[in-house]
């Protein structure tokens, strides 16, 4: 049993009561640094999460694939190796031709800050650089899910 | 394979000679150093390496056995070779500064190449990029946007040709950095030099072409891990008799330690996957010493000084001993572990990135300490992208600095003999010792990590990291202390996308002209020969690159032949 919660206004914190936060980590490209997506995978599953891992090498259609299979709330790409810009935007491109718009996508790994704001027009947030703490990405994430889950309930 | 007790025995002999009682540091804290944390209220603190060894106050000559200068250090250049693998070490020559590079086109490498040969340089060194490392084409639509990213594009024979343009092969020896695909790019190497007309036991390289740690850390696979290690026993007999100048393997920790490891597990995980290779070597019908000696080490220098100090001594002396006692070498060469180091790229921060400078130069020093033969320091801006030009000058400068202001090279491995790191020397030792002894009775190296055993090792040492930094436990400095608001963003260099365009052409240019008949062909013998585990596969690779097949339809006939690999679940 717990207590009530005082809400803010339009929110609404039920939705996850009876399923967790969904996420897919994805690593599309070719790109095998999987070092910081295990401890956020150990994390996130910490902080409650039901945490799906895309395996060595998807290609952004197999990533969009288990995202709407799996139906994740949110999709977080993270890539080392300086390809973010033409890969994620290969996602986003797939999620918006599909018009799925019930999964929200967050980035991550060695982003440049002049990246951030192309990323962000895509529709990718958080785009973390190394060291930023794991309460930050998690935050970012939960606001995220919350939205997505809620067009996913409208839905 | 069979079990075999070698190193359950020895870890018993080892737990048996490392002092457990220390009676002067008892009595010194009783009538000194209580009193004075009893009235200065000291509260203890958490004096850990990455690990798990615990360090006391100090150390005394009580820590370490009796006859350790003796039966553990030896002399330089003398078994077991703790300190040092050579009699003379740096006052002899200094070790070899190898900056790791890789440029966008096979043009630009060939020019990088051309100009470092005209400045003295014969040791070349060649990192590819993320498409060649995992065997697919520049024109695959994978490829798209990573062409040339971290280094230069291979997809056929004709790059490599472009590559080597004007550079005799049999004056240089060429490092590659390649895994999965190694046994193609030493084809391609070797049928260069046959159109120059170079007698193979000229012919004098390295490949990475450690698979385990592939598996283990890097993650650059193509095939199941049973067709990498069948590959690379055809590379470690056709080179031992035909390319006898060829290293084929270097053994890495450097990638087990970038994906979280601690120093000890680093050291035990790298040495168990060389004695793998080892007896595979000998399984399939080699002498010890005529290969062994071909086998040469990659370690990370991360900033725990002394831990990585003792780590590299630690490494010498079981190298040494477990080849000597356990595999019988009789030659002092098969002995000697020789290695090449690279500071830590996981401990070079983002924010505030002219520290990084710092860091890796305390690293470099502990590679030195520590009898390196040569050296790759990380540049201050890595942590954001490939490195600018200053930054890999300041990156170079450092390791002249060291080894030409500083005088630590006068002579032979002198924090030698102090308690603290002797004691710190067998400590790694034991721990190392403790993992040979586990995965022996697990069923071997390839089962260990067939399982996920070292993986989930790893991930678990590298989880436990993060959450003593998240709660500041382990500082980063700029990170978790020290912080700054508003940095301001350095100087990136950003690569073109020329490189993809010209490699695309190239590509077409190379499937337009070369004879389909003879592509199919070869593909097909190669096809057969990968079907029959007796076949050596080289001589196939080697006709196949000549028929201008490119890296990816190589790969292919693999990857329908043999499959692929799911990693095991670790989180």
């Amino acid at each position: 049993m717990s207590g009530g919660e005082y809400l803010a206004d339009g929110k609404n914190q039920s939705l996850f009561k009876d399923k967790p936060i969904k996420i897919l980590l994805a690593k599309p490209g070719i790109d095998g640094h999987d070092r910081g997506m295990f401890v956020l995978a150990r994390a996130f599953r910490d902080a409650g999460m039901d945490v799906l891992y895309a395996g060595l090498l998807p290609t952004p259609e197999d990533v969009v694939d288990t995202a709407v299979n799996e139906d994740v709330d949110v999709i977080a790409l993270s890539l080392l190796n300086g390809a973010h810009l033409t890969v994620f935007k290969k996602v986003m491109d797939l999620i918006n031709k599909r018009k799925i718009d019930d999964i929200a996508v967050v980035g991550g790994g060695t982003i440049p800050d002049q990246d951030k704001p192309k990323l962000e027009k895509m529709g990718i947030t958080g785009n973390y650089g190394p060291g930023t703490p794991l309460k930050v990405i998690i935050d970012h994430i939960t606001e995220r899910a919350t939205e997505a889950r809620s067009r996913k309930n409208r839905n | 394979m069979d079990y075999d007790d070698y190193y359950s025995r020895k870890l018993i002999s080892l737990k048996e000679r490392i002092p457990k009682e220390n009676h002067e540091r008892e009595l010194w804290s009783e009538k000194t150093l209580e009193p004075w944390n009893n009235s200065t209220g000291y509260e203890e603190g958490n004096f850990e390496n990455s690990s798990g060894i615990k360090s006391d106050y100090y150390y005394n000559s009580e820590d370490i056995p009796k006859d350790t200068e003796s039966s553990d250090l030896g002399k330089p250049g003398e078994f077991p070779f703790t300190r040092g693998i050579y009699p003379n070490m740096y006052r002899g020559r200094l070790w070899t500064m190898r900056m790791f590079s890789g440029f966008g086109t096979p043009e630009d490498t060939n020019r990088r190449l051309k100009y470092l040969i005209k400045h003295g340089e014969s040791g070349l060194s060649i990192a590819f990029d993320m498409p060649t490392l995992y065997g697919y084409d520049c024109d695959n639509d994978r490829s798209h946007g990573e062409v040339g990213k971290c280094g230069v594009n291979v997809s056929s024979l004709k790059d490599m040709e472009v590559i080597f343009r004007g550079i005799d092969l049999s004056k240089v020896s060429t490092s590659m950095t390649i895994n999965a695909p190694a046994a193609v790019l030493t084809a391609m190497y070797i049928a260069i030099a046959k159109k120059q007309k170079i007698p193979l036991n000229q012919v004098a390289g390295t490949v990475q072409a450690d698979i385990l740690k592939e598996y283990i850390a890097q993650k650059e696979w193509m095939y199941p891990p049973e067709a990498h290690i069948r590959i690379i026993r055809d590379m470690m007999t056709y080179c031992t008799e035909n390319v006898p100048k060829w290293n084929y393997i270097s053994i890495s920790g450097y990638h087990i330690r970038e994906a979280g490891s601690s120093a000890a597990q680093e050291l035990a995980f790298t040495l168990a996957d060389g004695f793998y290779y080892v007896d595979l070597g000998i399984k399939s019908g080699l002498s010890v010493d005529d290969f062994a000696p071909r086998l040469s080490f990659f370690f990370n220098s991360s900033i725990n000084f002394f831990e990585e100090i003792a780590k590299m001594r630690a490494a010498r002396r079981i190298w040494a001993t477990v080849m000597k006692e356990k595999y019988g070498a009789k030659n002092n060469r098969t002995m000697l572990l020789r290695f090449h180091t690279q500071t830590s790229g996981y401990t070079l921060t983002w924010q505030q990135p002219l520290n990084n400078i710092v860091r890796t130069t305390i690293e470099a020093m502990a590679a030195v300490l520590g009898g390196t033969q040569s050296l790759h320091t990380n540049s201050y801006d890595e942590a954001w992208a490939l490195p600018s030009e200053q930054a890999v000058k300041v990156a170079l400068r450092t390791q002249q600095i060291i080894a030409e202001e500083t005088g630590i090279t006068h002579t032979i491995d002198p924090l030698g003999g102090s308690y603290y790191l002797e004691w710190l020397t067998d400590q790694m030792e034991e721990r190392a010792y403790e993992y040979f002894d586990k995965i022996e009775k697990m069923g071997g190296m390839l089962e260990a990590v067939k399982k996920g055993y070292i993986q989930k090792e790893i991930a678990a040492t590298s989880y436990r990291r993060q959450m003593r930094i998240e709660n500041g436990e382990e500082v980063m400095v700029g990170v978790n202390k020290y912080k700054e608001e508003n940095e301001k963003p350095i100087g990136i260099l950003r690569i073109s996308r020329k490189a993809q365009e010209n490699q695309i052409q190239r590509l077409a240019r190379v499937k337009s002209t070369r004879s389909e008949k003879k592509v199919e062909e070869s593909l097909s013998r190669l096809e057969e020969a990968m079907k029959n585990p007796d076949e050596n596969l080289m001589p196939y690779y080697i006709d196949a690159v000549e028929a201008y097949c490119t890296l990816e339809e190589i790969s292919n006939v693999g990857r329908r032949v043999f499959g692929g690999w799911k990693e095991p679940v670790i989180v």
